[in-house]
């Protein structure tokens, strides 16, 4: 499978996934460890995918999701966005909504 | 090292109508960007319009920029 499959597979697999710097638990930058608090917060099961840990996914979500920075957030498949943009939603409720799938 | 002003000039200059207002130590940056472009356009949208206007350098020259996208209306109610 190449990258670009195996991404596919692991948006398309998962609800809710959030390609980030570290874990949840031990975040390696502070942009994504602001994106995995938020995620936290709202209470939903999520899953992450280290970039630290695969250079090619590092790279490869980037090309993915035609997208610059980490970390990035995909819901039902759906590209969201990045740290900023995950804020915003999250401090209009527009997240929790999406989260639900009310939006 | 990129200054708040490299990236406030790439903006303006390649992202039509916009204005910018940036901080930053060359590593960490943080603009709010305003452009009447951005209208009808969702987040996504309006930061990949500034990531456009940067184009390559987001890649090299700049770790790390914070992001605040709004037309002048918006901008102007919040001040409001």
């Amino acid at each position: 499978m190449s990258i670009q499959e195996q991404i596919k597979e692991l948006v398309e697999s998962n609800e809710v996934v959030l390609f980030m710097k570290g874990s949840p638990d031990f975040p390696q930058c502070g942009f994504s460890s602001r994106a995995s608090q938020i995620l936290k917060q709202c209470g939903t099961h999520f899953a992450s995918v280290d970039v630290l840990q695969n250079n090619e996914v590092r790279e490869g979500i980037k090309q993915f999701s035609n997208w610059p920075t980490i970390p990035q957030l995909y819901i039902r498949g759906e590209f969201v966005g990045g740290s900023d943009i995950v804020m915003e939603m999250f401090e209009s409720g527009e997240l929790q909504k999406k989260l639900a799938g009310e939006a | 090292m990129v200054t708040p002003q490299d990236i406030k000039g790439w903006i303006e200059e390649n992202l039509a109508g916009s204005r910018v207002e940036i901080d930053g130590d060359g590593h960490h940056f943080e603009a709010l960007i305003v452009c009447p472009g951005f209208s009808g356009k969702n987040r996504i949208q309006r930061h990949q319009m500034v990531y456009g206007a940067l184009g390559d350098r987001m890649k090299s020259e700049i770790h790390a920029l914070s992001m605040k996208t709004l037309t002048p209306e918006e901008q102007a109610s919040l001040e409001g």
